[in-house]
């Protein structure tokens, strides 16, 4: 009846996750009884849950993400803290099978389900602003995507107390992850997880690729685009073209464990490399698909509070686009060692050194644009400048092991380790907060706390520095990753210093906290009236803070690049219309809300081996979008007169302080036009 | 129809943009999914030219494959792509009834295929070459099934889109997604040809 | 939106749709070139070395016969999109067809893998 889920698949005796367990259960208790109490259910059903807002789903994401963040740092401090004290005749506190999760699920929470919604919420609040859209190409879809990585990340908690992890390290290599050797459910509750939120992510790429290429204001070509909508357009081509192969390799994995099929078995005649190999096309292309945004992201600060046009649109446009193809070229320089023999690893080595030159251009792009700029100490600049710095030493560092022979010294050291943290957390999670503090003001419409904002900085900086320079060092002296347990004394003293800065980003993350929580105390004096906090140059900037749910009354005319800069600068910025027009928006629908908890139950049954709820799983997940499909009210018109209300609400105060240049003369000839 | 009242609604100025309900967009949105739909195709392709010949002492495709076979199979799919050719001749000429007719024949034509291709693995089960007995039979099973489970999508919508189209007729949304099922059906006959060149045809070379 | 749609309805020229003749075209084409694959393997007039090269070409001209007859695909401007996006693919798919063969072949020879009893011979 219920597959292999029997009660003794709740780890009762171990104190560590049962702890964790009551603390769940308390602070999910307190939070439904909290929302229960303030009577926002309905609220937040039919605003959040079932919104088809591209802002609202971006912040849901980004909630979500940094949900996640702490659930990921949670298992990366466990670790330092177990690799800190088991030197030598000290065991640590956390066993093998137990440490083995831990790392694995750190890798696996931090990729999937905090660095992808991350960069997915950002896009989705961004770009179709930016573009001077109303909405994404397809709003249901976009829902969709987003509940489908949701059950993916509720999938993954629950083995946190159902049954257990994969103990495979983050990307699951077999023959370790067949069923001979990895009897448990772990691995099963990887694939499905990954399944499940990668088949959202796939569909979000098929959106955004759309939304960019088909949805921009009238006159923004392609080279009129906005530096982040360019990475985003490429990125998440990225995704569509590199995600299905992850599929694959996920499906077939699942194909040996649960048909007994041979792919990647040691015996009839199945090849564990393909495996290797179908996963790092994937995978690499993953993680530029993580910094691309990232990238964008630091290009519209760097120029916003440069106060210069951004130097060198094209080069960093034909950049993004260059690390765009190569990315699918340089996948074998994950595994130089594995015995490809000197040609291979000679095209993948120096592809990988050809991949650093666009990057590089980039780099000093940034450093022109700020040059006799004049530049503004605001937060996000400070991680932009952090990111500067410490990306150049990870990609160094990169270009050195991309060398097959310097790579047959370090693989799996810990100085690969220390490499790809220098690169992720100084590019992708610095890009990430320095977006959030960025766009902060466009979702919320008032700005976050900069002094807990820079605190927060500071203690990632110094944090990260002293928790992954030991590590380097450590790397060289021949430490491999991964060990619960080591002989050798000499490393402790390194690990320590490493657990130390663990716990300086450990602060890092609490000021984080502490800012969102001031900002919203503080929300009234920190309110962003004008739209406009930075003196921003895109689009998004052109519209009030938070922006109204239909983006733009008027769809923005763009003849150049920074069109807003350049209205402003004539004094055309905040033109009222004289009339405004009814606009068409996408109806609110829950049907991406019961897909997403159709998808949880199907894979919940699938790794239970529970069959008869994996048809169910399955037949809702059909049934709901069949209900959808079946569905002609997915759309309404906002009345003209209720759009002009809203805009007058906004540009009162502005007219106060002689910003609004009234009624628009030009306003029939433009029509005309 | 329904188009007419969204129609009269619309100023005229706001002629093209911002629809939700734009063909064009959800057609180059089809296409490219099924663009990844393709790569996914080419990993199971690279997967399946890796192990071909990883028999491990068991059958090797030119023992098991019957040719003959293999083509009626073709046949039938290939003359269901020319039926649903031939329903969207007729859906742009706005003959329902026609339409109609066209689906059901390629509906027929698809079932036959993975009727076919069911009976097919349920021999070759049978003979104990199954999915379990290597890692080419893994790969060959693994491809070929996921064509066919493709199909079998293909069928499903296909009767989605009968019915749609008796209730609601030749509108707007029925026209849209026939024309991506019609994108989605001659897809799927492309990649057989795929698979019976590399898979079939090789294999008994 | 829905009017747009009707316009471009009415418009629609012949090759945005196809037309009867061009399905009877490719089908035509189809089954001749699907009955070349299966006669150049079945028959056995074709000599065994040319058996792959033939049904790769053949494959390859079905290909481009179904995307051409069946998809529509074409240079005209409103298909360049399609296209370009088509070829991209291409590209990548080539990549990680090849890269992977290549690869997993270099492997299986430098580690001895049982599929590969042959002497390596770099």
């Amino acid at each position: 009846m219920f597959g292999k889920l029997t009660l003794s698949a709740i780890p009762f005796d171990q104190p560590i996750i049962m702890g964790t367990l009551l603390m769940v259960m308390l602070g999910g208790a307190a939070l439904l009884g909290f929302v229960t109490y303030q009577r926002k259910w309905a609220y937040l059903w039919s605003e959040w849950f079932t919104t088809v807002d591209h802002k609202k789903i971006g912040i849901m994401y980004i909630i979500m993400a940094l949900v996640m963040l702490l659930r990921g740092f949670a298992d990366a401090i466990m670790m330092r803290t177990q690799q800190a004290m088991a030197s030598a005749d000290a065991a640590g506190y956390l066993p093998p099978h137990h440490f083995d999760q831990v790392f694995t699920a750190h890798g696996d929470i931090m990729i999937f389900f905090m660095a992808m919604p991350f960069i997915t919420g950002l896009m989705n609040l961004v770009v179709p602003l930016q573009i001077g859209a109303r909405d994404v190409a397809y709003p249901f879809l976009n829902s969709l995507s987003f509940w489908l990585t949701a059950g993916g990340v509720v999938l993954i908690m629950a083995s946190l107390f159902i049954g257990d992890f994969a103990a495979t390290g983050w990307l699951a290599y077999p023959p370790l992850s067949e069923l001979k050797y990895s009897p448990t459910v772990g691995v099963d509750y990887y694939i499905w997880s990954l399944q499940l939120s990668g088949l959202g992510t796939t569909l979000s790429g098929i959106n955004f690729i759309v939304t960019i290429l088909k949805m921009r204001a009238p006159g923004m070509t392609l080279m009129k685009m906005p530096v982040f909508t360019w990475t985003a357009l490429v990125t998440n081509i990225l995704i569509v073209a590199a995600f299905p192969v992850l599929t694959v390799a996920l499906a077939l994995l699942g194909a040996d464990r649960y048909l007994g099929m041979h792919f990647f078995t040691n015996d009839a005649g199945g090849n564990a490399m393909m495996y290797v190999n179908l996963i790092w096309i994937w995978g690499h292309p993953e993680v530029y698909i993580l910094i691309l945004p990232c990238f964008g992201a630091y290009s519209e600060i760097i120029a916003t509070f440069s106060g210069k046009p951004l130097f060198g649109y094209k080069s960093m446009v034909y950049a993004t686009a260059a690390i765009g193809v190569l990315s699918f070229l340089v996948w074998l320089h994950h595994f130089f060692t594995m015995g490809s023999g000197a040609s291979v690893n000679a095209f993948f080595g120096i592809m990988t050194m050809i991949i650093s030159v666009p990057t590089g251009v980039k780099l000093f792009n940034w450093l022109f644009t700020m040059y006799r700029g004049r530049v503004r100490f605001t937060v996000p600049v400070l991680w932009t400048i952090g990111f500067m710095v410490t990306f150049v030493i990870g990609g160094v560092t990169g270009v050195l092991m991309a060398v097959p022979g310097a790579d047959f010294v370090l693989h799996n050291s810990l100085f690969l380790i220390a490499h790809f943290h220098n690169t992720i957390i100084g590019g992708v999670v610095f890009g990430c907060l320095a977006a959030m503090n960025y766009w902060f003001p466009k979702a919320f419409g008032f700005k976050l706390a900069e002094r807990w904002g820079k605190a927060s900085f500071w203690c990632w900086l110094v944090g990260f520095y002293v928790a992954f320079m030991p590590l380097y060092i450590l790397g060289l002296k021949g430490m491999t990753r991964r060990m619960n347990h080591y002989a050798n004394p000499d490393w402790q003293p390194y690990l320590i210093v490493a657990l130390i800065g663990a716990v300086i980003i450990l602060f890092g993350i609490f000021f984080t906290v502490l800012q969102l929580y001031v900002s919203v105390r503080d929300r009234v004096t920190l309110r962003d009236p004008s739209g406009d906090p930075w003196g921003g140059r895109t689009l998004e900037w052109s519209t009030s803070s938070p922006a109204p749910f239909y983006n733009f009354a008027v769809l923005p005319q763009v003849r150049q690049l920074d069109q807003f800069w350049t209205d402003k600068q004539d004094g055309v910025a905040y033109m009222r219309p004289n009339r405004y027009e009814d606009i068409h928006m996408p109806r609110n629908t829950g049907v991406g809300v019961f897909m997403g908890l159709f998808g949880v139950v199907l894979g919940f049954a699938l790794v239970w081996h529970i069959w008869w709820m994996a048809a169910l799983g399955l037949a809702g997940m059909v049934g709901s979008f069949l209900v959808r499909v079946y569905d002609r009210d997915i759309d309404y018109w906002v009345p003209a007169a209720e759009v002009e209300r809203i805009e007058r609400a906004r540009l009162a105060p502005l007219q106060k302080v002689g910003l609004v240049k009234v009624a628009l003369p030009a306003d029939d000839e433009q029509k005309a036009a | 129809m329904s188009a007419t009242a969204d129609g009269m609604h619309i100023p005229a100025a706001h002629g093209h943009d911002h629809g939700h309900d734009d063909g064009s967009k959800t057609l180059l949105g089809f296409w490219i999914y099924l663009m990844s739909d393709c790569l996914i195709f080419s990993a199971l392709f690279a997967t399946f030219a890796v192990l071909a010949n990883a028999t491990a002492g068991g059958p090797t495709g030119r023992e098991l494959f019957e040719l003959p076979y293999v083509l009626g199979e073709t046949a039938l799919l290939l003359v269901s792509s020319f039926t649903f050719g031939l329903a969207m001749l007729n859906m742009h000429a706005g003959r329902r009834q026609r339409v109609m007719a066209w689906l059901v024949a390629t509906f027929v034509l698809g079932a036959g295929f993975i009727g076919m291709e069911v009976h097919e693995f349920a021999h070759l089960i049978h003979e104990g070459a199954g999915p379990d007995r290597s890692a080419f039979l893994s790969a060959y099973f693994t491809l070929v099934g996921t064509h066919g489970l493709h199909v079998t999508a293909g069928l499903l919508w296909l009767v989605v889109m009968m019915d749609q189209v008796r209730r609601r007729g030749l509108n707007d949304d029925t026209r849209r997604r026939l024309s991506c099922l019609s994108l989605f059906w001659h897809f799927l006959d492309i990649v057989w040809i795929c698979v019976f060149t590399f898979v079939y045809l090789r294999g008994a070379i | 939106m829905a009017a747009s749609n009707h316009v471009s309805h009415d418009h629609g020229h012949e090759d945005a749709h196809g037309s009867l003749k061009s399905y009877v075209v490719g089908f035509g084409l189809s089954v001749l070139l699907t009955l070349a694959s299966f006669g150049t393997v079945m028959s056995g007039v074709v000599p065994h070395h040319l058996m792959m090269p033939g049904i790769v070409l053949f494959a390859v001209a079905q290909l481009l016969v179904q995307l051409v007859f069946f998809l529509h695909m074409g240079t005209s401007p409103g298909k360049r999109g399609n296209l370009t996006i088509m070829l991209f693919t291409m590209l990548i798919l080539a990549i990680v067809v090849v890269g992977s063969l290549w690869v997993l072949h270099n492997m299986n020879a430098n580690m001895m893998h049982p599929t590969f009893p042959q002497v390596p011979t770099e």
